[in-house]
C-alpha cells in the first residue's frame, strides 16, 4: 500500500513522459489524477491507521543491498507512524493543489508535471522511510526536480536561485551522509527501527554530539535555521507559484521531521544536552525571519522571509524536547504547510493578474479583486494565529510545550507572533487596501476553476484543523511518545 | 600442475578476432561501419565464451589465474570493448582511416587488459600491462593528420614509458628483497621477518604504486590525462577512460591484497593520501574545464580518488573494501561509457565538443540530454541511478576501515563534482539553442545508450546481482591472500 503510494506519482511520470508531444496538454490530466490517487491512498491510510497498534504500521520491507560476508544491509523499508502519516497526507494533499495551481502553465508543460510527480514520489518517499539509506536517497532525489523546476518555470534570478539552492541542499546532505555512515557503522544497521531500539549510543568512531551536529546541519539547512537560510527567500521567490507551495509546505517540513526523526529520537542524549543551542537558534530564527520580513517590499519575497521565521517555532517545539512541546513542533509543520501553501498560492493569483510583486506598486486591489482578498486576508489571518484557525492550535502548543524549559525563549517566540501580527496586516492594508492606483482600476477578475477548487480546500481545511485538532494531534502525539520516552 | 589451456578459449577467440578484423580491413568490401558491430560481437562472444568455464580455476604455474575475479574482468573488459567498437562504428568511418586496424588494436588490447586482472606473478603483469598500454599509445594517436590527436599521444606513451620504468624498477626492488615476483610469494617473505631490508621492500612497493598511479591517473601523476583525453578519437577517449582505469585497479587490486596485505599499515596512509589529493584536485580542477573531454578527463581523475580511497581501506580482515571498489569499477564504467556515448553521437552530428555547444539540447535532441544528464547524474552519485549505490557501498566500506574522515572527503569531493555536472546540464535544458532545428536521429547509437541507461537504473535500483559477483570476485581474491595469512606468526 506504501509502496503504492509513493511509486504511483512515479508512474504517473512515466506515463507522462511517454506521451505524444502533439497531446502535450494532457499532461496535466494524468497528473491531476496521480495527485488525486496519491491523495485517496494517503487518505485510506489516515483512516485505517490503528492508534492503540505498533508504532509503525503499514510496514512494505524487503532486502535491498546485502552482504553475506560482512554484516551490512541496506533495505527497502517503508512504514508510517503519528509522525509521518500527517506529513504523508500534507504531501498528497498539497501536490494536489500545486497540479491545479499550474494548470496553465507556459512552455513544456509536458516535463513540468513530470517533473512535479518526481517531486510528491520523493517527499513521500522521505516521510516513509524506515531506513536511513532509503531515507537519505529520496531526501537527494528531491533535487533534481527542484532544480529543473525552478530554473526552467521559474522568474527573476531563477537560474542563480536554483542553483543556489541544490548547493544548499547538497552540502548539508554531505555533512548528512556523514553522519548516517557513522551512525550505521556504530549500530552495524541502517535500519531505523533497530536503531530505536537498541538505546541511546554515546560512542560510535565519532563522538555522538558530532553526529548530531552533523545531522542538524543537514536538516538545519532545510528547515531552515538562522543562518543558514539565505538559499530561502531566492528560492521562494523565483520558483514558479506551484513550486514555491511544495517548497514551503512540504519540502521545508523534511527538515523538521529529520531533526524529530533522527536527531532527538536516535541521539536523545545529545539533544539533552544541546537543548539551550536549538533553543537559542530557534529563537533566532523567529525573530530575525519576522524582523527581515518587516523589511521586504516583494509580496512574494514577504512570504518566504515568514516562513522562516514560523519555521522557527518548529525547532523551538522541539528544543523544548517534551511531549507538548513535539506535538506542537509536528503540528507546526502540518499548519504552516497548509497556510504558507495557501499564502503562496494567492501571492501567485495576485501576480497574475497585475504583473506585480512590488508592495510599493500595488494597492486598493480590495475593490477590485474581491475574491483574492477575502482568502488572502483569511490566509493571513491564520498565518498570525488567529484563534479557531490552524496556526494558532499549534503556536499555541509550542509556547505551552517550551514554556517550562526555555521561558525567555517561549516569550521570545511570542514576540514573532506580534511581529507576525504587524507585518501581515501592514501587508494586506498596503496590498489591498486604501486607493486603487489608476493602472488597477481595469482589473477584472476572472476566478477560474481550478483556482477556486484549491484555494476553497485550503481554506476548509485550515479551519477545520483550527476547530477540531484533536484527531490530527493525537495521531501525532502517538508518533511523539515512543520519542519522548527514549529522552527519558 | 594442471595446464588446462581451453581455459584461455576467451583471449583465443579475441586474439583471432583481431586478425580477422585487420583482414576484413585490407579486404575492403565491407563498409567501414559494419566493421564496428564485426567487433563488437567479437568482443560480446568472448565475454561470453569466459562465462562457459564459471566454476573451473586454475593457475598456469601461478603465473595466471582463471577464477570468478578473472572471470569478473573478462565480462567487464568484453562489455566495454564491445560498446566502445558501437560508439566507434559512426565516427570511426567519417573521421579516422586504416579502420581494420583500429578494431583490432583495440580488440587486442582487451587481451592485455584481462592478464593484467589473471596475473599472479609481476612480471606477466607488467608484460599484460605493456599490451594494454601500447594498444592505447597507438589508439589515442590515431587520428594522426590531427595535430592535437598526435600531441596527446606522444605525452601518452613518453609519460606510460617513463611509469612502466618505475614499475619496473620497484618490481626488481621486490624481487631483491623477497627472492620472487609471484604475489602469494612475496606475501609470504612480506609476512616474515624482513630485518633492514624492510625499507628496500616499501620503496619498491612505492614506486610500483607510481607506476600504477600513472597508469590509472593518479595525482600527482595525471597530467597526461587531460591532454591525451582530449586529443584522443573520441571513441578512443571512451576506452582508455574506461578500460585503463579498470584494468588499472583490476592489477592494483589484486597486487595489494594478494601481495602486500603484510605492509597494509605502512602503505593504507600513502594511499589514503593519495586518494585524497586525487579526489580533491580531480574534482576541483573539472570545475574550470570548458571543453567536455577534458571535463570528463577530470571527472574520471576524481572518480580514480574514490577507488584509491577503497584501495587504502582494504584490510586484512574482510573483502569489504575489494568489493566495494569492484562495485564501483563497475558503475563507473557503466555511467562513462553512457555519458561518451552521447557525447559521441552529438559529436557526429556537429562536431563540437565545447560545453557551451551543447546549449538548447534539449529541444534539439531530447533523448540524447536526458540520457547524457543521466549519466552525468550517476557519475555525480544521484540517487536512482548506479553511481548512488555503487559510492554508498564504497564510502560505507571506507568508513568501516576506520578512515571516516576520508569518507568524508570523498563525500565533499561529490559534492564539488555535482557542481560542474549540472553546469553541463545548464547548457542543455536551461540555455537556448542556436536554432531549434532537430537534429536527427541516430538509430544503432541511441540503441546503446538506452541499453547503457537502462544498465544505470538497473544497477541503481536492483544492485544485488553486481554486488554479489563482485563479492565473489573479491573473496577469491581473498582466499589466496588468507592461506598465507594462516601461515604467517
Amino acid at each position: 500500500m506504501l509502496s503504492l503510494l509513493v511509486f504511483l506519482p512515479l508512474a504517473g511520470t512515466a506515463l507522462v513522459a511517454v506521451l505524444p508531444r502533439r497531446w502535450e496538454g494532457r499532461a496535466r490530466w494524468i497528473a491531476l489524477g496521480a495527485s488525486l490517487g496519491c491523495l485517496g491512498i494517503a487518505l485510506a491510510l489516515f483512516a485505517a491507521y490503528d492508534r492503540g497498534g505498533p508504532q509503525f504500521q503499514f510496514v512494505d520491507r524487503h532486502v535491498w543491498l546485502s552482504s553475506d560476508v560482512a554484516p551490512f544491509s541496506v533495505q527497502y523499508a517503508l512504514g508510517v507512524d503519528g509522525l509521518s502519516l500527517p506529513l504523508l497526507v500534507l504531501t498528497a494533499f498539497l501536490t494536489v493543489v500545486a497540479v491545479l495551481i499550474s494548470w496553465e502553465i507556459g512552455p513544456r508543460p509536458k516535463e513540468y508535471f513530470a517533473w512535479l510527480l518526481v517531486l510528491e514520489s520523493s517527499l513521500l518517499g522521505v516521510f516513509s522511510s524506515l531506513d536511513l539509506v532509503l531515507f537519505f536517497l529520496f531526501f537527494e532525489l528531491e533535487l533534481l526536480p527542484m532544480y529543473f523546476l525552478i530554473s526552467i518555470w521559474g522568474t527573476g534570478r531563477r537560474i542563480y536561485s536554483a542553483w543556489k539552492y541544490v548547493f544548499f541542499t547538497f552540502f548539508g546532505s554531505a555533512f548528512m551522509l556523514v553522519g548516517i555512515l557513522a551512525l550505521g557503522l556504530e549500530a552495524g544497521t541502517f535500519d531505523i527501527r533497530a536503531l530505536q531500539e537498541m538505546g541511546p549510543i554515546r560512542q560510535a568512531v565519532l563522538p555522538a554530539p558530532a553526529i548530531f551536529a552533523f545531522l542538524i546541519i543537514g536538516f538545519g539547512i532545510k528547515l531552515p535555521v538562522v543562518p543558514l537560510h539565505t538559499w530561502l527567500p531566492d528560492a521562494h521567490t523565483d520558483a514558479p507559484t506551484a513550486v514555491s507551495v511544495m517548497l514551503a509546505g512540504v519540502l521545508l517540513k523534511m527538515g523538521g521531521y529529520g531533526i524529530l526523526r533522527l536527531c532527538i529520537s536516535l541521539l536523545p542524549e545529545v539533544a539533552r544536552d544541546a537543548s539551550l543551542w536549538l533553543g537559542a537558534f530557534a529563537g533566532a530564527t523567529i525573530l530575525y525571519g519576522a524582523l527581515a520580513t518587516l523589511m521586504q517590499r516583494d509580496l512574494k519575497r514577504l512570504i518566504a522571509y515568514s516562513s522562516v521565521s514560523h519555521m522557527g517555532y518548529v525547532l523551538l517545539g522541539a528544543s523544548a524536547l517534551g511531549t507538548v512541546g513535539l506535538v506542537g513542533a509536528s503540528m507546526q509543520m502540518f499548519t504552516h504547510g497548509l497556510i504558507t501553501g495557501l499564502l503562496f498560492v494567492m501571492v501567485g493569483l495576485v501576480y497574475e493578474r497585475t504583473h506585480t510583486r512590488d508592495i510599493g506598486e500595488l494597492g486598493g486591489l480590495a475593490a477590485r479583486l474581491p475574491y483574492l482578498t477575502v482568502v488572502m486576508v483569511f490566509a493571513g489571518l491564520a498565518s498570525l494565529g488567529l484563534p479557531s484557525l490552524a496556526g494558532f492550535v499549534s503556536e499555541a502548543t509550542v509556547f505551552l510545550g517550551t514554556f517550562p524549559r526555555h521561558q525567555a525563549l517561549a516569550v521570545m517566540g511570542v514576540l514573532g507572533v506580534l511581529l507576525a501580527a504587524a507585518y501581515i496586516l501592514w501587508m494586506v492594508q498596503r496590498v489591498f487596501w486604501g486607493e486603487a492606483a489608476p493602472r488597477w482600476q481595469s482589473l477584472q477578475e476572472k476566478v477560474a476553476w481550478w483556482e477556486r477548487v484549491p484555494t476553497l480546500a485550503l481554506m476548509t481545511v485550515i479551519l477545520l484543523v483550527g476547530v477540531y485538532p484533536s484527531p490530527l494531534m493525537d495521531l501525532f502525539e502517538g508518533g511523539i511518545i515512543p520519542i519522548v520516552e527514549r529522552l527519558t | 600442475m594442471r595446464w588446462d589451456w581451453s581455459l584461455l578459449a576467451p583471449e583465443y577467440l579475441l586474439a583471432g578476432w583481431a586478425a580477422l578484423m585487420a583482414l576484413l580491413g585490407l579486404w575492403g568490401r565491407l563498409r567501414a561501419y559494419w566493421l564496428g558491430y564485426v567487433a563488437a560481437a567479437g568482443a560480446l562472444a568472448s565475454a561470453a565464451t569466459s562465462l562457459i568455464w564459471l566454476g573451473d580455476r586454475t593457475a598456469f604455474g601461478d603465473l595466471l589465474a582463471v577464477d570468478h575475479y578473472t572471470t569478473f574482468f573478462r565480462v567487464t573488459f568484453g562489455l566495454i570493448a564491445a560498446s566502445v567498437c558501437l560508439i566507434s562504428a559512426g565516427y570511426v568511418e567519417r573521421f579516422l582511416r586504416h579502420h581494420g586496424e583500429y578494431y583490432a588494436i583495440l580488440v587486442v588490447s582487451v587481451i592485455g587488459a584481462t592478464y593484467m586482472a589473471a596475473a599472479q606473478e609481476l612480471l606477466s603483469a607488467y608484460i599484460a600491462l605493456e599490451l594494454l598500454s601500447f594498444s592505447l599509445y597507438v589508439l589515442a594517436s590515431y587520428a594522426k593528420m590531427d595535430l592535437r590527436s598526435n600531441e596527446g599521444g606522444l605525452k601518452y606513451m613518453l609519460l606510460g614509458a617513463f611509469s612502466s620504468a618505475l614499475f619496473l624498477y620497484g618490481l626488481g626492488l621486490i624481487y631483491a628483497v623477497t627472492k620472487t615476483t609471484h604475489y602469494q610469494g612475496i606475501a609470504e617473505a612480506l609476512a616474515g621477518d624482513l630485518g633492514g631490508t624492510k625499507g628496500l621492500a616499501l620503496l619498491g612497493l612505492s614506486l610500483i604504486v607510481v607506476g600504477l598511479g600513472f597508469k590509472v591517473s593518479a595525482v600527482p601523476f595525471h597530467m597526461w590525462a587531460p591532454d591525451a583525453y582530449e586529443g584522443a578519437p573520441l571513441p578512443v577517449t571512451a576506452f582508455i577512460s574506461a578500460i585503463s582505469k579498470a584494468a588499472g585497479f583490476a592489477l592494483f587490486l589484486k597486487l595489494m591484497v594478494q601481495a602486500f596485505l603484510p605492509l597494509h599499515d605502512d602503505w593504507s596512509p600513502l594511499l589514503a593520501s593519495l586518494a585524497t589529493v586525487t579526489m580533491l584536485l580531480g574534482n576541483l580542477v573539472a570545475v574550470h574545464q570548458r571543453n567536455i573531454k577534458r571535463l570528463l578527463a577530470y571527472s574520471s581523475i576524481g572518480q580514480v580518488g574514490y577507488l584509491l580511497a577503497g584501495i587504502a581501506a582494504l584490510s586484512p580482515e574482510t573483502a569489504n573494501a575489494a568489493s566495494a571498489v569492484l562495485l564501483h569499477l563497475a558503475g563507473y564504467v557503466i555511467s562513462n561509457l553512457a555519458a561518451f556515448a552521447c557525447v559521441t553521437v552529438y559529436y557526429n552530428w556537429t562536431g563540437k565538443e565545447d560545453i557551451y555547444e551543447y546549449r538548447g539540447l534539449a529541444e534539439r535532441a531530447p533523448f540524447v540530454a536526458l540520457a547524457l544528464s543521466i549519466s552525468l547524474f550517476s557519475l555525480a552519485g544521484m540517487p536512482l541511478f548506479a553511481g548512488f549505490v555503487t559510492k554508498f557501498v564504497l564510502f560505507q566500506a571506507i568508513a568501516e576501515a576506520d578512515l571516516l574522515w576520508l569518507a568524508a572527503v570523498a563525500v565533499f569531493a561529490s559534492f564539488v563534482s555535482l557542481y560542474y555536472y549540472l553546469m553541463v546540464m545548464r547548457q542543455m535544458y536551461l540555455v537556448e539553442p542556436e536554432t531549434r532545428e532537430r537534429l536527427g536521429v541516430a538509430w544503432p547509437e541511441y540503441g546503446l545508450v538506452a541499453v547503457l541507461v537502462v544498465a544505470i537504473f538497473v544497477v541503481g535500483l536492483g544492485p544485488q546481482p553486481l554486488f554479489n559477483a563482485a563479492q565473489e570476485a573479491a573473496s577469491l581474491v581473498y582466499q589466496g591472500a588468507a592461506t598465507f595469512a594462516a601461515l604467517s606468526p
